[in-house]
């Protein structure tokens, strides 16, 4: 059966409305300082570590993203990798149920509109306010590692360095669509929140979490399929997915992110840079990981949404 | 299909996996027509007119709103029909005048229409001078104004209100039903459900009585007391005097007579009896002490419906 009309008509209006309430809510603003503070925080200390420590590296600048200071146990890599998730879920967690309960869905429906502008409408503001926070967060901390290690970056590193930015972004978008899809399978925001924040609790506990759960379904495999195995249940976790991808990115010495096996190394310069096509060859698998599981939550969420009764 | 219906449901049918919810409604409503679905909360009011907008998918049967298929041609219906949901919620942290902008960009209205429809449209439901005040300061009563400003801002042909009223404090809702009644007087025609009867038949060309998913009844107030009461008017009698009841039971065009207490007599009856029913008293040596005539109300007819059903069920 046909609908008539686009299903996109009144797209743009949406995006509109939840962009300026996104850009005017203090929840909004004070999410984008923590980011920021512990951002930059984290850029400083990395800075005096690279200032010490300092050797002969073709690709410093990168080393301002996961350089930590003795002390301080984490990285501007690792930061981003915990508090984006936190930033997606306190910007999602109540879009769809929020409209239920302040008994606007049903008016805003009897638009001329469907559902999927509001829905898609939502989804896109969110995942620009996201990108315009990172993109500024991104241009800062480059701005810093100008002016304090007063070292221009070169044309590889900066490419590096924005695939970085546009990771990050689809990082944050696998934990927008998630959080999506809980605001609209629960009435409540607090059911929300809570859910979401386990899920990110999870993930943060997920590489200790790995190798117990397969010794507990596979207790008597070998210990490189256990090793691989782990890997591969790690990888469920969008965190695990992102670490991978930046490893690869921003360190260029990667070779592969599985176990290296001796073919591997057969000729290999151990230490030696990869070029920037062979480092995004690496990462490729995870990057399309979490493209593709912002979709899937996102299209759960709208197969949800499209079944649902309107009425509060 | 008649050209003069804007609205035309052919057995419509709602169904949960569990339920039905409405099972198999059918009525229309004249382009200019005020039309009331009423009937207890849960009886199917509010699923019938999700329906209708193309909210709430059709199980069964076949809806014309405004010639158009509400399944087929959502949004051909929504550009033309105005909808106040029950108890309208609003984004509380924006003014009403931006509020109303948001849904005036969602029509696709172009910037000075918008800004003169705005304004206008506040003006008429009265809430022109807080227009630029947060929403979240509104009264309830001021809340479902701004809904109805929504619904003259779209020009709509058909208002479809949904318990508009419940809530309201006395002053408030009549301020609501004065506005009601000028959508009538521009030509639009307006389907409104509720639950609370009196109220609503002040205003109703015609009114459908709901009951679990079924329309029970269907007609104008006057059709509907004839129907369940078999009369058109009640009298009241007040008067002093012994055996009046049975007097007045003679009255030619009498149907029946209560006595709700020992001095008051209810008269049912065809027509307007009144000066019979004083000259049988009088006749009587009765001492008449007040008379006065109404039609059946909808409370009434209701009540007396829904005693009718149940105790024909004890009785089966």
């Amino acid at each position: 059966m046909q609908r008539e009309g686009s299903a996109l008509h009144g797209l743009g209006v949406v995006i509109l409305k939840e962009l300026s309430d996104h850009l005017t809510s203090t929840r909004m603003r004070v999410l984008e300082w923590l980011v920021v503070v512990v951002g930059i925080l984290a850029v400083y200390g990395a800075i005096q570590q690279i200032k010490d420590t300092t050797a002969e590296d073709p690709f410093l600048f990168l080393k301002l993203f996961t350089t930590a200071r003795e002390s301080v146990p984490f990285t501007f890599v690792s930061l981003l990798s915990i508090l984006v998730p936190l930033v997606s879920i306190g910007m999602a967690f109540d879009s769809v149920n929020g409209e239920h309960n302040r008994r606007t869905l049903s008016r805003i429906l009897s638009q001329p509109i469907y559902r999927d502008a509001l829905l898609f409408g939502k989804f896109l503001a969110g995942l620009f306010t996201l990108s315009v926070s990172l993109i500024a967060l991104w241009l800062l901390v480059i701005g810093l590692g100008l002016l304090l290690l007063g070292l221009p970056p070169s044309g590889e590193e900066l490419a590096r360095a924005f695939i970085f930015l546009l990771v990050t972004i689809a990082y944050a978008g696998v934990w927008l669509a998630l959080a999506m899809l809980f605001s609209i399978i629960f009435r409540s925001p607090a059911t929300v929140a809570l859910v979401s924040l386990g899920l990110w609790f999870l993930t943060l506990i997920w590489p200790m979490l790995a190798p117990a759960i397969v010794i507990a379904f596979a207790p008597s495999s070998s210990e490189e399929t256990l090793i691989l195995a782990a890997q591969y249940v790690q990888r469920l976790s969008p965190s695990t997915l992102f670490g991978e991808v930046v490893l690869a990115i921003l360190n260029p010495t990667t070779r592969t992110l599985g176990p290296m096996y001796l073919s591997q190394l057969q000729g290999a310069v151990l230490g030696a840079p990869m070029p920037l096509g062979e480092s995004l060859i690496i990462a490729w698998p995870q990057m399309v990981g979490l493209i593709a599981s912002t979709i899937l939550l996102f299209v759960g969420g709208y197969v949800i949404f499209q079944r649902q009764e309107v009425r509060a | 299909m008649s050209a003069d219906n804007v609205i035309e449901a052919q057995g419509l049918i709602k169904r949960y996996d569990e339920a039905t919810v409405v099972n198999g409604i059918s009525f229309s409503v004249a382009k200019g027509e005020i039309f009331g679905l009423l009937g207890p909360n849960g009886a199917g009011k509010t699923t019938t007119i999700l329906m209708l907008l193309g909210l709430s998918e059709i199980s069964d049967g076949q809806a014309r709103v405004l010639g158009f298929d509400p399944v087929r041609e959502p949004l051909a219906v929504k550009r033309r029909v105005g909808y106040l949901p029950d108890q309208v919620g609003f984004y509380d942290n924006l003014s009403a005048s931006d509020n109303m902008r948001y849904t005036a960009r969602l029509m696709g209205l172009g910037r000075d229409e918008r800004e003169t429809k705005i304004a206008e449209s506040l003006d008429h439901v009265g809430l022109h001078d807080v227009a630029d005040r947060p929403v979240d300061t509104f009264s309830r009563g001021m809340r479902q104004r701004l809904g109805l400003a929504e619904i003259l801002m779209k020009d709509a042909q058909i208002a479809i209100l949904d318990e508009p009223t419940s809530g309201l404090d006395p002053q408030a809702t009549a301020e609501l039903l004065q506005i009601i009644r000028k959508f009538k007087d521009r030509g639009v025609s307006v389907l409104l459900s509720s639950h609370l009867l009196d109220r609503v038949q002040s205003i109703c060309d015609r009114v459908a009585l709901f009951n679990q998913g079924n329309i029970e009844l269907l007609g104008t107030v006057g059709e509907l007391g004839r129907q369940v009461l078999g009369v058109g008017y009640y009298v009241d009698v007040e008067a002093e005097g012994q055996g009046l009841a049975d007097k007045l039971r003679a009255v030619p065009g009498v149907k029946s007579v209560e006595t709700p207490s020992s001095n008051h007599m209810r008269i049912y009856a065809e027509t307007d009896v009144r000066s019979d029913a004083a000259a049988a008293v009088i006749a009587g040596g009765g001492r008449l002490l007040r008379l006065s005539v109404e039609t059946p109300s909808l409370d009434m007819i209701y009540n007396r419906y829904f005693e009718n059903l149940t105790g024909g069920r004890h009785a089966a």
